[in-house]
């Protein structure tokens, strides 16, 4: 079952990738849609079957990767509670996203190449959630690369796409080298790159050390924190999160699928897959909620001076993995995975909204050209609606459940950084609620802004792209209150049966429902606080933003350009590349070559010139030449004989 | 069929099909066809044989097989060929891309085909020589009689600088070789004899070894290339017709990495071991400069051939890690590239058929008229960024994990490499095939006719096939490199050494992941968390405090404390041979 669920979407995408063009567009569509449809079925089962049928961890092994010395990979895939709930997301949001793509994507083309991508990204993604080696795992990490860096490059005469796809993956690679070395420095330590051996080597890795350039380290604390790098790379943490707003250049439902529901989340399901590891690593532990702390809060200031209204969703995803991180980082697993589950509904939702938004625009992106839409587009503004209730933290939608719990955690939380973490997640809960209540008013309410023929010929989407949104709504409103006992629950409980794994001295779970009724209800008034901010600013003042702008113009900008981070690595690392590049190549064709071969050629050339004056035809020439021979061979032999040389 | 001299028919039958060639009457166009047809038929036809001798090769012989040798002149010099795992897959690999090649020129040459024909048939035997001999003489004709017929090729059907580039190539390749010619004589002064497996056998005194490396170091290094001596091969590619330059990158380079599994390693083990961090430095020098090198490069056949020696710096690395997993992914990834390079630079010649530029800035857009070519070029390209499920990825792998065993500090260099190369030939690739349709000159373009698809698709094939299931060759290098990396810890002293925890007594798994770290924590004596919702809170306080423990202990008593000998626990345990004890040491003293 297991292996239909991850291989259908691959069939799917070799048959609309290879006989896309002879089939027809719609062929491909279907057959892909289709495959996508039965895949999410299976998912929902195994989810019921593992969640909350006790079924045990599985290892189903389908064939051997690579053999060499020690070194033994298969391919294999891992089935317990923590798969089957990525299973869920991956599938249910890939095949929504596909049926939202045949209106969103039906003037395009390009489609059954789309299709196939977005196949091909799913099957990727499954192959990193049902990793039963680190190895794997690194294949599907980059196999969702590399259907990211096709699909935000997919609009490929563009060349603003074809930058972003470039960026995307090679930060994403900056972060897997450190994935790489992470698993590099298990295997020198341990011997094996299988989890449960990887699990099994954490207790006495933690009591080893690991000499990783010069310095000596704690080697589980070197490993965990390396491949924390890959993770900050791959979901968008502060430093390696330049990415991500520019990915926003990819077709909508792909920002849908892969930046906000799915790729960007494998970072946090990486770390809790590697609980059993990361348990042993407090340090590690505390930089992961340092940066996912950080992050949120970034983000969220970032977020609210974006004026496109897909950066602003992206900004927000960055800062709810940020959410994340925080709650790993506090050793509360299961809640991190619990807002992944959650996020996954109201941000699939909110981009999937925006781009029926755009789409009734016509390509139109700026909020500042948009107001007053909610009356023509009323199912997607009640969709966006929910969405944002559910991603503020409304009380008894998901995100209210799930964020209130991360926030609790970092209280409750032991590491050096959870006061800091705490603190953090209450101010970008306050941001959060203000931007996406801004992006609200300003693309919903108001007077319009819009050009008068685009407003008028703005139109409500049909209903392949409606559905979507009404499943994802139900998701968002629902998904918290349903799951929120068996997310919460203890990692050896019924519900994880052992997928999470929690040290002997983590007591988040248990210490976090014991917290003061402020603290719990701090993110809520943090959100009302937001709320009405954005209530005054953009709906009953308009013109306040305006003249903040003008009175302090460079805090603006700092926000709006995204704290310089764009322009600093620029200036740090490309253009030092570049020039380097330059350099080195001059040293080729200069340095190298001039002292090598060419300069040799040339020194010869000038020796026999030089030797080619002798041949004048001259008899005194030869003559002399001759005699000066002989002279000097008469006293270097007499120097010879004499033992003066 | 084994009885037959196998070796010496793969290696000679090309000539057969420079005779026909020869025999072939008239200068008109149905002889020149007839011309690349028999070219055609001979390679294919070698290349069949050759997949008799895959078939045929035992892989768990870590020895030499198909052996033949025969005196030649008696007391020095025999006629002795052989195979072993290291080399087989390279004879292959010479006899699977010489059909490419002759297909690549079917229509790119037009002028003297018999003469190019001719070249490329005697190139094949030569390297196919080059592989299969194994008397140390023979080695050496083969080696420098392979660069006769590439000094012709690119003379007389390079490019504009034709002999510049040829004049370089041949100079700096025949200068390494003259030192290693010396070092061959000292060697049979030495040792008596010219016979490779005897010489493996032979011992050297140390400081002679130092010298015999030094000088075989600088043929192998200007082959491979490495930095610096690599500044013949961007021109030699870019002067070179396409196939020529598949054959440079799929087969000569080759040769450089070859020579160091043969002679360096076994031959000269004790330098080999104390020279290592020369080639560790050069390979990492190679691996970051090259590839920022290739980042400015504005000549498409400039920007892969300066890839080839960033790759090549990976394969060197990974050799002199001297450990399994480096030389199989030194071999794993010469064998990779031989087939990905190529590919690239048939790819290149594809569009320069059309074109007839190699400039990157003249091309942009091909996607919109040239699908099928935008597809196989991502899938090479990907191979060459090494992405997991292309063979490009299983050779870097292995080879960065193997030398992070052995040097942790270039194994980091290395990985850069990684976010480099992506750069590189994102890059490349974003600026000939993405983008709008502007230039005129591409909208006439056409996509690949049958004859380019039938190159391509076999070479997209491998590719993928190779890094899903690289066993198949994995297994064949298997023996012969445990053989060699047994020969040189034997020579050397230093017996490889095991990691630090053996945990491969934990991958028979069952049981959740907590159950995992339960197994982990009981083989070294550390009580496991109560397992259960809710079970008995003072227990589970208890092992915290015990856990705590042992780890503050853990940080000031290191490895010493299982050295000094107070490990009673594990041995009482029986279950964790091998592993680390001072978690034991620890916990006991915790306890007590």
């Amino acid at each position: 079952m297991v292996q239909l669920l991850v291989f259908l979407p691959l069939f799917g995408f070799l048959f609309a990738f290879l006989f896309g063009r002879k089939v027809g567009h719609t062929a491909a569509m279907v057959v892909t849609t289709g495959f996508l449809f039965v895949s999410a079925t299976l998912a929902w089962i195994i989810f019921i079957a593992w969640g909350f049928g006790d079924a045990p961890t599985e290892r189903i092994v389908l064939m051997e990767w690579m053999i060499s010395g020690d070194l033994e990979i298969d391919w294999a895939l891992r089935v317990d509670t923590l798969t089957a709930v990525m299973l869920v997301v991956v599938c249910t949001v890939s095949a929504l996203v596909h049926l939202y793509s045949f209106g969103y994507m039906s003037h395009d083309p390009g489609k059954a190449k789309f299709f196939a991508y977005l196949s091909l990204f799913t099957f990727a993604m499954l192959m990193l959630v049902t990793a039963d080696n680190l190895l794997q795992m690194f294949f599907g990490w980059e196999g969702v690369g590399l259907a990211s860096y096709l699909l935000i490059g997919f609009w490929n005469d563009r060349p603003s796409a074809n930058a972003a796809a470039i960026k995307a993956f090679v930060v994403n690679r900056v972060g897997d080298f450190g994935f790489l070395l992470g698993i590099f420095t298990l295997f020198a330590v341990s011997g094996v790159v299988q989890l449960d051996a990887v699990f099994a080597a954490g207790p006495a890795m933690s009591e080893t050390t690991f000499t990783f350039l010069g310095m000596t380290f704690n080697a589980v604390e070197l490993a965990c924190f390396l491949l924390f790098i890959g993770a900050m790379g791959k979901s968008a943490q502060f430093g390696l999160h330049t990415w991500l707003p520019d990915a926003m250049e990819g077709p909508t439902p792909v920002s849908a699928l892969i930046h906000a529901a799915t790729m960007v989340t494998a970072g946090v399901f990486m770390v809790a897959r590697m609980s059993p590891l990361y348990e042993f690593a407090p340090t590690a532990l505390a930089f992961v909620t340092f940066i996912g702390a950080t992050t949120a809060i970034f983000a969220a200031t970032v977020g609210c001076a974006q004026n496109d209204i897909k950066r602003v969703i992206a900004y927000s995803t960055c800062s709810q993995l940020g959410y994340m991180f925080a709650a790993l980082g506090v050793g509360a697993y299961g809640i991190a995975i619990f807002h992944l589950f959650t996020h996954a509904f109201f941000k699939a939702l909110l981009f999937l909204g925006a781009g029926s938004v755009i789409h009734a625009m016509h390509d139109e992106q700026d909020m500042r050209n948009m107001g007053g839409l909610a009356k023509k587009i009323p199912y997607t503004y009640a969709a966006m609606m929910i969405g944002t209730l559910a991603l503020t933290g409304f009380p008894l939608t998901a995100g209210y459940f799930s964020k209130d719990l991360i926030v609790e955690s970092a209280f409750v939380g032991q590491n050096f950084w959870a006061p800091y973490a705490y603190i953090m997640l209450v101010l970008a809960a306050l941001l959060t609620s203000f931007y996406s209540w801004r992006l609200v008013f300003m693309t919903f309410h108001g007077p319009t802004r819009a050009a008068a023929d685009v407003y008028k010929h703005a139109h409500e989407s049909g209903p392949v792209m409606l559905i979507p949104l009404l499943v994802l709504s139900l998701g968002a409103l629902l998904a918290g209150y349903v799951f929120v006992h068996a997310f919460e629950s203890d990692p050896t409980g019924h519900f994880w049966n052992g997928a999470l794994f929690a040290g002997a001295d983590n007591h988040v779970i248990h210490d976090m429902h014991e917290v003061g009724t402020l603290v719990a209800l701090s993110p809520t008034f943090a959100m009302v606080i937001g709320f009405l901010i954005a209530l005054v600013t953009y709906l009953l003042k308009p013109e306040l933003p305006k003249r903040f702008i003008e009175k302090a113009p460079r805090f603006h900008q700092f926000f709006l350009n995204k704290w310089y981070v764009d322009e600093l690595y620029d200036f740090l690392f490309v253009r030092p590349a570049r020039f380097l590049g330059r350099l080195f190549w001059k040293n080729d064709t200069q340095v190298i070559d001039g002292f090598g071969p060419d300069g040799i050629a040339a020194r010869v050339k000038d020796l026999a010139g030089f030797a080619q004056r002798f041949q004048s035809g001259y008899l005194y020439h030869y003559a002399f030449v001759m005699l000066t021979g002989i002279a000097v061979f008469i006293t270097l032999m007499i120097a010879f004989d004499r033992g003066i040389l | 069929m084994t009885d037959w001299p196998l070796l010496s028919i793969l290696t000679f039958l090309p000539l057969v099909g420079v005779a026909f060639i020869l025999a072939v009457r008239g200068d008109d166009a149905a002889a020149v066809e007839n011309i690349r047809r028999v070219a055609l038929i001979t390679t294919i036809f070698n290349f069949i044989l050759s997949l008799g001798l895959w078939f045929a090769f035992d892989p768990a012989d870590g020895g030499f097989q198909f052996v033949e040798k025969s005196e030649w002149i008696p007391g020095l010099i025999s006629y002795h060929l052989g195979v072993d795992g290291i080399s087989m897959p390279f004879v292959v690999l010479t006899a699977f891309l010489m059909p490419f090649c002759i297909l690549a020129s079917w229509k790119a040459i037009t002028d003297r085909v018999r003469e190019y024909m001719v070249a490329f048939l005697v190139l094949e035997m030569l390297m196919i020589g080059v592989f299969c001999a194994l008397d140390i003489v023979i080695f050496y004709i083969f080696f420098e009689g392979g660069l006769i017929p590439m000094f012709i090729i690119i003379g007389v059907w390079g490019g504009a600088r034709k002999i510049y580039a040829s004049f370089k190539f041949f100079l700096y390749t025949l200068t390494g070789s003259l030192l290693m010619l010396l070092a061959i004589i000292a060697m049979y002064w030495h040792a008596g004899t010219t016979s490779i497996p005897d010489l493996m056998q032979a011992d050297f005194p140390v400081s002679m070894q130092i010298w015999l490396w030094l000088a075989f170091f600088a043929s192998f290094a200007v082959k491979m290339p490495m930095w610096p001596v690599h500044t013949w091969l961007p021109d030699a590619h870019v002067e070179a017709p396409t196939a020529g330059s598949v054959l440079l990158a799929g087969i000569l380079l080759k040769m450089g990495g070859y020579g160091f599994l043969r002679f360096s390693l076994p031959m000269f083990p004790d330098a080999s071991q104390q020279l290592a961090w020369l080639v560790f430095t050069l390979s990492c020098i190679a691996i970051v400069v090259t590839s920022l090198t290739a980042l400015a490069q504005r000549d498409m056949k400039k920007l892969i051939a300066y890839s080839s020696v960033a790759h090549m710096g990976f394969v060197t690395m990974g050799i002199f890690a001297m450990n399994t997993q480096g030389i199989q992914g030194a071999v794993y990834l010469m064998l990779s590239h031989g087939i990905v390079s190529a590919a690239l630079f048939l790819c290149v010649g594809v569009v320069y058929d059309r074109a007839h530029t190699r400039e990157i800035s003249a091309y942009g857009g091909l996607v919109q008229r040239m699908p099928w070519y935008a597809t196989v070029f991502m899938v090479f390209t990907m191979a060459n960024v090494g992405l997991p499920g292309t063979s490009g990825f299983v050779g870097e792998f292995l080879a960065m994990v193997g030398t992070y065993k052995a040097s942790v500090l270039t194994a980091f260099v290395a990985a850069t490499g990684v976010i480099l190369s992506a750069a590189y030939a994102l890059y490349l690739y974003r600026r000939v095939v993405l983008g709008p349709l502007e230039k005129e000159a591409m909208r006439r373009m056409t996509d690949l006719d049958v004859r380019e698809k039938f190159i391509m698709v076999p070479l997209v094939f491998f590719t993928i096939l190779f890094g899903v299931w690289p066993n198949p060759v994995l297994n064949v290098t298997d023996a012969s490199i445990n053989t060699l990396v047994g020969i040189v810890a034997e020579k050397t002293g230093t017996p490889p050494e095991g990691p630090q925890i053996d945990a491969s007594q934990f991958t028979a798994a069952h049981g959740s992941s907590a159950d995992a770290v339960a197994r982990g924590m009981e083989a070294i004596g550390m009580t496991p968390p109560a397992s259960g919702h809710g079970e008995g809170a003072a227990e589970t306080h208890g092992a915290s405090e015990t856990h705590g423990a042992s780890e503050t202990d853990a940080a000031s008593v290191t490895h010493g404390a299982a050295e000094s000998g107070d490990a009673t626990p594990a041995a009482a345990e029986g279950e964790a041979p091998g592993t680390e004890t001072p978690g034991e040491t620890n916990e006991t003293q915790a306890s007590e």
